[in-house]
Parts: C-alpha cells; sequence; structure tokens
C-alpha cells in the first residue's frame, strides 16, 4: 500500500512537472477551476440573492437597467440582479454538466470495457447499440424525450430529468474510444501471463485493465464535461430547464423570449453565453491537453519546412557539427 | 469482407436504426397520459361520450396496444400519414413539407460554405503545420466549438441588426409577400445572410480539423516522400496526390454530421424566427403539440438515417479499400 502510494505521488508529481509547462492545459485548468470556485462560493460574491428585485428609491422594480454600482451587470426583465442569477446560475450549470457528465463516463467506460475485453458477441452487440445511438439525431431525441418525460408526472424535478437523458445519450464516444484501447491492452504479455496464473476476468479488468485506461477515462471525462455543459444551456435556452433554478442557458431563454436583443440589454444576453464558453473552453483546453500527453500522436510529416529534401546548412558552421540532416525536419 | 457484404450490412443496420427510432416514436406518444383520444383530437375540443367511443373504435383505440395498434400506426406511418397537429389543426405530414424546403435551403447554403472554407483552411494549416495559419485556425476551431450556437446566433443578431440594418428573423419581410419575384429573391437572401453565416461559422471547425487531420495523415505517407523526391512542388504534390485521400473523411463527415446538422437548425431557425423545421420543432415542444412533434422527430431522424446510409455507399464506391479484404 505505502509502496503504491509512493509511486502514485511520484507519478503525480512527473504529471505536474509536463502539464505546467503546457501554457494552454494551465489557460484551461484555469478557467474550470475558477469556475468551480465561483459556483462553490456564489451566495458570499453577492448581497443579493437571486430572487431579490432591485428597486430605485421610490420602490420601483428596475428592469432592463444598464449595469451600475449596486448591479455590477444591469438587471433582466423582471428586475433581478443579473450578477447574482450569473454566479447562481453557474452552480446549476455546473451541477447538471457534471452529474450528465460522469453518469456518460461511467456508461461510455462500462460498455466500452466490456465490449474490448469480452469481444464477439457481446462486443457486437455492445457496438450496435452505439452505432445506433450515434445516429439518431441527439438534440431532437433528447428534446422529445424531455418533453414526454416530464408529461408524465413522476414527480421528478425538471433537471433530474435533463442529467438523465443528457448523460445516458453522450456516452457513445466514450465507449468507441475506451473499446479501442481495452482491445490493445487485453493482448499485452501482462494480461495473458494473469490469465495463465488463473486470474478471473474481474481481477483482470479491475487490476490490469483499469489503470491502464483509467488516464484516457479522465481526459475523456474532461471533454465529455464541455459537451455535457453545451447540450445542457441548448436544452434550457429552447425552455426545458428549471425556471425556478435558472441555469446560464435558462437566463438565456428568458432574455431571449423577453426581447433583450431589441431593447439592447447586452448586459443580460452576453454575460451568461461568456460564462459558458469560459467554462466549455476550459474543459475542451484541459480535456485536449491531458489527452494529447496520455496519447501521443504523429509528430511529424514529410512536407514540413521548404521544398529541399535536405536542410539547407545553417551559417554557422559550428552548428552542423554532429547534425544529421533528417528529412521533412527541415526547417526546425 | 468484400463490398457486397459491407453495404449489406450497413443497409441492415440503417434498417435496425430506423426500426428503433419507430419504437421510440410509438412508445413515446403512447406513454402519455391522458385519453388517447385526446391525442388524435386534440385537449381542447369538446366532445360527447358516444362520439368519444365512436372515434375510439375508428382509430382502433379499444384494441389491445401490441400488436393491434402497433402495426396499424406503423403502417399509417408508411402511408405518410403522421395525425394531425393539435395547435395548427393541419396534417402533419402537410405542415411538414411546407416547411422542408426553407430548411434545406438553409442548411445546404451553410454546409456548402462550411465545406468550401473548412477544406482550404484545413489544407493549408495541416500543410503550414505550426505556422501562423495552424495555430489560428486551431484556435477558431475551439472557439467556435465552446461556443453555444443560439448565443453566436443572438450575438450575430444583435450586431448585424445594429450596426448593418439586416432583418431580425423570418424568410420574407411582409411587406414583400407576392411580389414578384425579382423583389422577393434579394429580400430572402438578405433575410439569410445571418442564419447562414451562423451556421457557416459552427460547421467550418469541424471540417477544419478532419481535413487538417486528414492531411496530416496523408503527408506522412510514404508516397508523399517519394513525390516530393520526384522535384514535384509542394501545391503539386498537395494537389495531385494528397488532396483526393485527404477529402475522403470530409464526405463520411457531411452525412455524421447531418445528426449535428439538425440541432444547429433547431437552435438558428429558433434564434431567427426562420420558418423551417426548427423553428416547427421548437413551436412544436413549446406548444406541447406532440402529433407535430412526434412526425417531426420522425422525419428528421429518417433522414439523418439514409443520409448516413448514403454516405457508406458513396465511401465504398470512393475508397478502393473497401473492395477487397
Amino acid at each position: 500500500m505505502n509502496e503504491n502510494w509512493a509511486l502514485f505521488k511520484r507519478n503525480l508529481s512527473d504529471f505536474w512537472k509536463t502539464f505546467r509547462k503546457n501554457r494552454l492545459g494551465l489557460l484551461g485548468a484555469f478557467l474550470v477551476v475558477t469556475s468551480i470556485l465561483v459556483a462553490t462560493f456564489a451566495p458570499w460574491l453577492t448581497p443579493y440573492s437571486p430572487s431579490d428585485i432591485i428597486r430605485d428609491e421610490g420602490g420601483h422594480g428596475l428592469t432592463f437597467a444598464s449595469p451600475a454600482v449596486h448591479a455590477p451587470l444591469g438587471t433582466d426583465d423582471a428586475g433581478h440582479d443579473v450578477w447574482t442569477q450569473l454566479v447562481f446560475g453557474a452552480r446549476i450549470s455546473l451541477m447538471v454538466g457534471f452529474m450528465a457528465g460522469f453518469i456518460a463516463m461511467f456508461v461510455g467506460s462500462l460498455f466500452g470495457i466490456l465490449a474490448g475485453y469480452f469481444g464477439g458477441a457481446v462486443d457486437n452487440l455492445l457496438m450496435r447499440i452505439t452505432d445506433i445511438l450515434l445516429v439518431i439525431p441527439d438534440l431532437p431525441l433528447m428534446l422529445i424525450l424531455v418533453a414526454t418525460i416530464r408529461q408524465m408526472d413522476l414527480k421528478i424535478s425538471p433537471l433530474t430529468v435533463l442529467i438523465a437523458v443528457i448523460g445516458l445519450l453522450y456516452w457513445t464516444s466514450t465507449a468507441r474510444l475506451i473499446r479501442s484501447q481495452v482491445l490493445t491492452i487485453k493482448e499485452r504479455q501482462f494480461v495473458a501471463r494473469a490469465r495463465a496464473i488463473g486470474a478471473g476476468h474481474g481481477h483482470i479488468i479491475r487490476k490490469h485493465i483499469l489503470p491502464q485506461i483509467m488516464p484516457l477515462i479522465v481526459a475523456n471525462t474532461v471533454l465529455i464535461l464541455s459537451t455535457a455543459i453545451l447540450v445542457e444551456s441548448g436544452l434550457a435556452f429552447l425552455g426545458l430547464g428549471d425556471p425556478t433554478q435558472p441555469s446560464w442557458g435558462t437566463m438565456l431563454n428568458f432574455a431571449f423570449d423577453r426581447s433583450a436583443v431589441t431593447n439592447g440589454a447586452w448586459w443580460f444576453y452576453l454575460p451568461p453565453g461568456l460564462a459558458i464558453v469560459w467554462v466549455t473552453l476550459g474543459c475542451v483546453l484541459l480535456g485536449n491537453v491531458l489527452e494529447e500527453m496520455l496519447n501521443p500522436r504523429l509528430t511529424a510529416h514529410h512536407l514540413e519546412g521548404d521544398q529541399n529534401m535536405v536542410p539547407r546548412a545553417p551559417s554557422s558552421s559550428e552548428e552542423t557539427r554532429g547534425m544529421i540532416a533528417v528529412p521533412g525536419k527541415g526547417a526546425e | 469482407m468484400n463490398r457486397r457484404d459491407y453495404l449489406l450490412r450497413k443497409f441492415g443496420l440503417s434498417m435496425v436504426t430506423i426500426f428503433v427510432v419507430v419504437i421510440i416514436n410509438f412508445l413515446l406518444f403512447r406513454v402519455l397520459p391522458g385519453d388517447p383520444v385526446r391525442a388524435v383530437v386534440g385537449r381542447n375540443v369538446r366532445i360527447s361520450a358516444q362520439t368519444q367511443q365512436a372515434l375510439r373504435e375508428q382509430f382502433g383505440l379499444d384494441k389491445p396496444v401490441f400488436p393491434d395498434q402497433f402495426f396499424d400506426t406503423l403502417g399509417q406511418w408508411a402511408q405518410g400519414n403522421l395525425g394531425v397537429s393539435w395547435s395548427l389543426r393541419r396534417p402533419v405530414s402537410e405542415v411538414l413539407m411546407s416547411k422542408l424546403w426553407n430548411t434545406v435551403l438553409l442548411i445546404g447554403l451553410g454546409q456548402l460554405l462550411s465545406i468550401i472554407f473548412g477544406v482550404i483552411l484545413g489544407l493549408l494549416a495541416g500543410w503550414k503545420r505550426k505556422t501562423a495559419i495552424d495555430v489560428g485556425a486551431l484556435t477558431f476551431s475551439l472557439i467556435a466549438w465552446a461556443i453555444p450556437t443560439f448565443w453566436l446566433g443572438i450575438i450575430l443578431l444583435a450586431a448585424g441588426s445594429t450596426w448593418f440594418g439586416l432583418p431580425t428573423g423570418g424568410i420574407v419581410s411582409p411587406i414583400n409577400v407576392g411580389k414578384p419575384l425579382y423583389t422577393v429573391i434579394p429580400d430572402v437572401a438578405r433575410h439569410l445572410i445571418l442564419p447562414t453565416f451562423t451556421l457557416t461559422i459552427l460547421y467550418l471547425g469541424e471540417y477544419m480539423l478532419i481535413m487538417r487531420s486528414s492531411i496530416l495523415e496523408v503527408l506522412s505517407e510514404d508516397y508523399i516522400l517519394t513525390a516530393k523526391a520526384k522535384g514535384m512542388s509542394h501545391w503539386q504534390v498537395l494537389w495531385k496526390h494528397a488532396l483526393k485521400n485527404a477529402m475522403l473523411p470530409i464526405v463520411t463527415l457531411i452525412a455524421l454530421n447531418l445528426g449535428f446538422t439538425v440541432s444547429g437548425a433547431i437552435y438558428i431557425e429558433t434564434v431567427f424566427s426562420y420558418d423551417g423545421l426548427g423553428k416547427l420543432f421548437q413551436t412544436a415542444l413549446t406548444k406541447q403539440d406532440y402529433p407535430l412533434l412526434q412526425g417531426a422527430f420522425l422525419l428528421l431522424a429518417v433522414s439523418v438515417i439514409i443520409a448516413n446510409m448514403a454516405a457508406d455507399v458513396l465511401y465504398a464506391v470512393l475508397d478502393p479499400r473497401v473492395k477487397e479484404s
């Protein structure tokens, strides 16, 4: 146990050494972490509660008021403070996105591992299900699913329905990715040896396959999170959010429906969108960098540099000492 | 696996997928609470008990859900009879057909522009890897991916109508309805600018990325090195040897993207009040017009599935590697 812990710590510090050199990755991590912090500390970031109505001296609600000291991002059509809506909206958007993302990751990994590890009929069945789901247009499917489930009087909160529908539809890419990784890992010698000394399927999957694909799952989860948050915002924009717990998408739905655009109330429709871009961009940057670090691909091609087959001799003769001409790596 | 088996398998899978869509559509319609008669005549129509019973018998609602009702509905759908819209009081298929071409026009234009620009930019980005073009193209596609479609639409709507005086929605200005074509066409074009531009930005990033990675892969092949060694210029190598092979993934992407395209159309038509299938879907959703919703879903899903199948066929024709095992 102690040994494992030391190994884990060493791997983590190695990882951090590589990661911190990657500016895009750091930017992504910054965007994600700040948004999580804002969501966590929302009540401390604003003097109002989301339902408070900002009033002038005469006690009249200020609707579509432009940004001022007491309301840094102005007010919406009902006189609510937009900044307050925004920081509290972060909670809903992130919660729905994260929970749906984790469900998708779990289902996708499960399908991928089972299909890749067992192969044959299991693989065939699971991958055909994946193929079918992949082809059906996702947004119309989600819209009719959410709309019908809402009508069924199941006493499930609207947000739970959103989480379940997004989570149970967005696992296909994860399943394919994990499956292809498992396919290569299960052919390796350590798996064959484990099987030879009598290890069961459960043991092999838990102790040999899972640790190998874990990094990939983590990277993929971060990418799935961005999709889930985007999809949630879209569904909420189309009116499927919970109006009593507005997310950023719901805010945009209100802004659009109540003609913030024609009223020129940019403070109402710009911030929620920017917030969505902030988080999704963060997740994509972070996810891509993680994936790149864990899944190295091609690093050069033949038409890089100029049209010469052999690199031009550098001007200083000293630099050429010991250099071998590598085709295609000319100008670097 | 030879080409025929490959095509048969793809065809089989498409049929299964259509069947799954049909089942989802049928089941969702049945789980809705309340009397199914209401689902046929609409909720707010007052009818007597006898009429209800007569309707029930007429629509076969007194028979068991499976197999009678199921196959009955299936037969109706196969004949293009999708029921009557609650909110519009017109046959669903008629409503869908009246909006279909508007959406095809919008999506077609957006796809065409994004493919042209996506292929060119992706080619440049892959060829000039790690240069300013490449970094710029990657940054653009990254940001285009992270921006919610509808929000981009809202911003372009605000900017376009404020600064460029473009129309904020619809397809034709009301005053131009019924005017001769030379007045209508420029007006329609003006209405199309913003939605098409939004769609193009939305799709462009992905085509660019796929083209870039595809060209990178092709350029790492040995035959490219051979071509270069023969003394061909970069342009010649790209045009004669790389482009054709690198374009293959784009072909499948066009069809695979169609599902994504449909999502884009729903958002963009909603934002720009563009009178197409997407807007119709959104309206049906807010008005809880289930027959319309189900019909629209059936139409969209089946078209996307068929488009996917078409792409598979095209791919098999274009890529000689599919021919032999």
